[in-house]
């Protein structure tokens, strides 16, 4: 055994030592009893609020946005859930690690995650960072699966706009977008925070106090996993306000369908109280690629098209305005007392200060009820002559020309209307008086948008009274908010010019005529069967004769072409304006707006219960289907008809009498006539209808 | 030799106070387990406290003399056993720990401690308590130093401190001078300061851990995660404790590892300061009473084995505890008698079977 080995028996280890080890012992354990006192009793409030930070997460809950209808209620724009990813940095050990895994999972590009994750990188580190919207379910399941390597990762549910498709009215509505950087220094944006969702163009934007709601949160009691254990209160989101537009759905579709893919804008409008009802820019854009964040080379894309689809040019394209310009020319000349005696002579042009101005026909003796339906120059160069710069200045500032309009749409472009001063002022000369016959018909430095043109047009058919333009329907909004609205888009807006009944008369008769068959008439072949339509020309050189001359002809130098029609003619209940650009020849923009007026009618006579009767078809006998058809002869009738609706048609015995009756400008010619069958046929053109009845299933949302 | 041996000289009052402490412990595994999947792990550790007793009344039984006969022969074999792991041992998160014997697994660094123990109070016994000299010094040093070195490369560098305080242990009852341990204590701190710059000896994520407790929040995330929590948990706890089952740091698996490491912490959290303070009085009684069974023991290895018993279960108690207030750095030393875990409740209650074997035996001859 052990012990015999030894010498040490008897042997102790000595008292000394052991009460050394022993006070050893005590000083270690007060020490950890002094911590323990420092950590619990000292600092016990500050952790107990950090064990509560540890487990309460406030998760937002997004307000929903405001749903926008038209204005018989009907859906225009919707939302659909979706779920968006943020990247919370707090949570994470080393997200720079983790990036390319995320990339992977997330289906980003991983230069791109990067270069967010930089962007927002001045946050405080709590803000969690928009990384992805609108994941797909995969995207969802990888997040959930990776819970534990991923803990930075965080979903969040939200409601996602869906626009109707194919660009239909997507200027007008605008789109909405993650806030950027910039606008977060914009007071107006102090309240939100990165990732938020605001609307970045048209109605969405203007409106978007009243449509995005409030955000509500929610406390979670998460384990350190992130996962959600319970939660303690919830303050509910405010869901925004829905708007009703003052568009109609069914004649956005047939100003869409009538221009068709030709680049121009279409505007109209309501005269009678300024409600916009169809706004059309083309090129369009979807803007539910703006939804989710958009691709970097789509964005691109939009940004250097040559044909500018990102721009409302409704509101944004600044143009001469050719021709349209000379109801303006002649509601100044007829109010000054100049233009009822003006007489002259169209040789295809005249002699002004020792240039030669053209006139693109000869038209022989113009006086002013003809000179507008013949568009003719020559009268309005002299007109312009006799006027001078001043006063043709002065009546178009009170039309509103070079000023926005006021209408309820982000970055309207005011235009520009020259004058002596402004000469004086941006290229210190004197006006020169050639310059004055160059405005006279709408060209030189003048330039409008199309909703100039269109609210000046239906001032000038209602009689002076001019109106603001809006989308929104000012009963929907709150009367500081209409107030504010007035201060943040000012313009021109609601106004009264006096003028003449003569002068009314005498220039919307003569707006009238420019749609009726005529040798010189500019626009005969838009001509509408059965409804009192009236308008004006436009065709703006965007190159001088004299360079064109020099030039290859190319669809860029082709001119400009307008037309801004009403009816009907004197105060009226629709105007149109259409912009084609590079459209060439002015009857062309006539005939679109022609189609736009026919569905307008087409619709509220409908709605009237106003339609001719459709001509009952004589029953077939059986057996008899080889003899000739009783109708035949009335058919062809018909056929030849339709055909002469749409080009030049010599004036018959129905129309003549229809005429009259519209220039009479009784109750009855106010409220479109009852027209019968083969009229109506002739009158609205062929495939309206049909497209519109095709196309208006498709506005109920469906997701992209 | 017929020598008069009764129960009644076992240490019944200690025992006492370590059930007490195993109840604690009990509870506390049971609240930190409830709703996770190690949930019944209570179970288990009244299973293994069970077999720890009954392991604590066999060896109590053995004289301990024999057992110093028995420890050379045991050293070598875990010294052998430790190469083996090192070889065929099973990879468990990194790090090679255990061997498989049929259907167990064995842990052999645990049993290590147990061996060193016996084998350093022979080995001082045997020098016999008078002055050491520098070769018999380095003896011990090598004694201690060759486990200790197995196990860091497994790597596991807790454990491998736990073997420290029984050399210190020994050296200090043992009889080293002042100066001897003076001109150590230098040369250790340099060579420690030399395999802390040299970055071979410790892994970066070890060097981590040991600094991490310094400024957990520099990297609150990262390494200095687990010390947060645990700070945040025990603070939270204030005075009297958010109470049994309702630790949101615990409850929330903010606090890692609660039932082991971390029990402490987790403890504390739910009881507060007076329950902490509590714990902390028992592990102290039962210190104090070990070390008065080393004053009252029959001769000088009786002795030097409960102060090696005494070294190991207070280093463990220090480190552990100072991890968990922010005092030290997290090193994976489970808390003697409450942390889950087989090896170290076998361990604690045979290295006190061994103490009970000398306290029994002190009225010997």
């Amino acid at each position: 055994m052990y012990e015999g080995e030894g010498s040490n028996r008897g042997e102790k280890l000595s008292t000394f030592k052991l009460t050394v080890v022993q006070y050893g012992i005590l000083c270690m354990l007060l020490a950890l009893a002094c911590g323990l006192w420092r950590l619990q009793v000292l600092g016990a409030a500050e952790y107990r609020q950090l064990a509560q930070q540890n487990r309460i997460r406030q998760v937002p809950i997004l307000a929903p946005r405001g749903k926008l209808f038209d204005r018989y209620g009907r859906l225009l724009v919707d939302n659909y859930p979706s779920v968006s990813c943020f990247l919370v940095r707090e949570q994470s050990h080393a997200v720079d690690a983790d990036l390319p895994l995320i990339a992977r999972g997330l289906n980003l590009d991983l230069d791109q995650l990067r270069s967010t994750l930089r962007h927002y990188r001045g946050l405080p580190g709590y803000q969690p960072i928009p990384i992805k919207q609108d994941i797909t379910p995969d995207e969802q399941a990888f997040i959930a699966a990776h819970r534990n390597e991923l803990p930075e990762l965080e979903t969040i549910g939200v409601e996602r706009r869906l626009y109707p498709p194919d660009g239909f009215a997507a200027h007008l509505i605008g789109y909405v977008g993650e806030v950027s950087e910039d606008d977060l220094n914009d007071p107006r944006f102090a309240a939100d925070e990165p990732g938020d969702v605001v609307g970045k163009a048209g109605v969405e934007e203007t409106y978007d106090e009243i449509l995005r709601g409030q955000d509500g949160s929610r406390d979670v009691i998460v384990d350190s996993h992130g996962r959600e254990v319970g939660y303690f209160g919830t303050q509910n989101a405010i869901p925004g306000h829905d708007l009703r537009l003052t568009i109609d759905n069914d004649l956005q579709r047939a100003a869409e369908l009538a221009l068709g893919d030709r680049e121009g804008a279409v505007v109209a409008m309501d005269p009678r109280n300024g409600e916009i009802l169809a706004m059309v820019s083309h090129p369009s854009y979807d803007p539910n690629k703006f939804a989710v964040k958009i691709d970097r080379a789509d964005w691109n894309k939009l940004l250097t098209d040559p044909e500018h689809p990102l721009m409302n040019k409704a509101i944004q394209a600044q143009l001469a305005p050719g021709s349209t310009f000379k109801v303006l020319m002649s509601v100044a000349g007829l109010t000054e007392g100049i233009a009822q005696n003006l007489h002259v002579v169209c040789n295809g042009g005249a002699d002004f200060y020792g240039h030669f101005y053209h006139c693109d026909r000869h038209h022989g003796a113009v006086d002013i009820y003809n000179a507008i339906p013949d568009s003719c120059d020559t009268f309005f160069y002299n007109l312009a002559d006799r006027l001078g710069i001043d006063r043709i200045d002065k009546y178009a500032k009170e039309f509103g020309f070079g000023e926005k309009t006021g209408v309820d749409l982000p970055d309207e472009e005011p235009g520009l209307m020259p004058s002596a001063e402004w000469v004086l002022k941006n290229f210190h000369h004197k006006w020169y008086a050639g310059e004055t016959i160059s405005v006279g018909i709408g060209q030189g430095a003048i330039e409008v948008t199309p909703i100039q043109l269109a609210r000046y047009i239906s001032g000038v058919a209602s009689d002076g009274h001019l109106v603001r333009p809006h989308a929104v329907f000012p009963s929907e909004l709150s009367p500081e908010f209409r107030k504010a609205l007035l201060d943040t888009y000012p313009g021109s807006g609601d106004g009264y010019v006096p003028i003449d009944p003569q002068t009314w008369m005498i220039i919307t008769d003569g707006m009238a005529q420019v749609t009726e068959p005529g040798a010189f008439h500019t626009a005969g072949s838009a001509h509408l069967n059965g409804i009192d339509f009236a308008g004006k020309t436009g065709t703006a050189e965007v190159i001088s004769d004299a360079a064109l001359s020099h030039m290859a002809h190319s669809r860029d130098t082709e001119p400009n072409v307008w037309f801004v029609g009403v009816t009907p003619r004197r105060n009226p209940e629709l105007v149109v304006a259409v912009l084609w650009q590079h459209g060439e020849f002015s009857y062309y923009s006539a005939r679109i707006a022609s189609r736009i007026v026919a569905a307008y009618v087409d619709k509220q006579r409908r709605l009237a219960h106003n339609l001719p009767p459709a001509a009952a078809q004589a029953p077939v006998e059986v057996g008899a289907v080889w003899g000739v058809p009783p109708s035949a002869g009335k058919g062809a009738g018909a056929m030849a008809h339709m055909q002469g609706g749409h080009f030049f048609v010599e004036p018959d015995a129905d129309k003549a009498d229809l005429v009259a009756q519209n220039s009479r400008n009784s109750p009855a010619a106010r409220s479109p006539l009852p027209v019968t069958g083969a009229q109506a046929a002739g009158a609205i053109p062929d495939a309206l209808p049909e497209e519109l009845s095709a196309a208006l299933p498709k506005l109920a949302g469906t997701r992209p | 030799m017929r020598r008069f041996l009764s129960f009644r000289d076992f240490d019944w009052l200690l025992l006492l106070a370590v059930l007490v402490l195993c109840a604690i412990s009990l509870a506390e595994v049971y609240s930190t387990t409830m709703h996770t999947r190690f949930a019944s792990f209570e179970t288990k550790q009244m299973l293994w406290i069970a077999a720890g007793l009954a392991g604590m009344f066999v060896l109590a039984k053995i004289d301990y003399h024999r057992l110093l006969d028995w420890a050379p022969w045991a050293y070598a074999v875990f010294v052998v056993s430790l190469v083996a792991v090192r070889v065929v041992g099973r990879k468990v998160m990194g790090a090679r720990r255990w061997i498989a014997l049929g259907p167990f697994e064995f842990q052999p660094s645990e049993w290590v401690k147990l061996v060193l123990v016996l084998v350093v109070a022979r080995y001082f016994a045997n020098l016999g308590g008078r002055n050491l000299t520098w070769r018999e010094i380095f003896k011990a040093f090598a004694l201690v130093g060759v486990p200790m070195l197995l196990v860091l490369v497994q790597p596991d560098l807790g454990t491998t401190l736990t073997y420290s305080p029984i050399l210190v242990a020994g050296l200090f009852l043992g009889g080293i001078s002042f100066r001897q341990a003076a001109i150590l204590l230098f040369c250790g701190t340099s060579l420690i300061v030399g395999a802390w710059s040299s970055g071979k000896i410790l892994k970066p994520y070890q060097k981590a851990r040991l600094t991490s407790f310094i400024n957990p929040d520099v990297d609150p995330r990262g390494s200095g995660y687990q010390i947060r929590q645990s700070l945040i948990a025990v603070g939270s706890g204030g005075i009297w404790g958010k109470g049994a089952e309702k630790g949101s740091q615990t409850q929330g698996y903010f606090l890692p590892i609660p039932y082991t490491d971390f029990i402490f912490a987790a403890f504390s959290e739910e009881h507060g300061f007076v329950g902490a303070i509590s714990v902390l009085l028992l592990y102290f009684f039962i210190l104090m009473r070990l070390i008065q069974n080393a004053q009252t023991a029959a001769d000088l290895p009786g002795s030097l084995i409960i102060m090696g018993v005494v070294a190991v279960l207070t280093f463990q108690i220090v480190v552990n505890v100072g991890m968990v207030i922010g005092f030290m750095p997290v090193t994976g030393i489970p808390l003697p008698l409450m942390s889950y875990g087989g090896s170290s409740v076998l361990f604690t209650f045979l290295a006190l079977g061994v103490a009970m074997n000398v306290r029994m035996r002190r009225f010997v001859n």
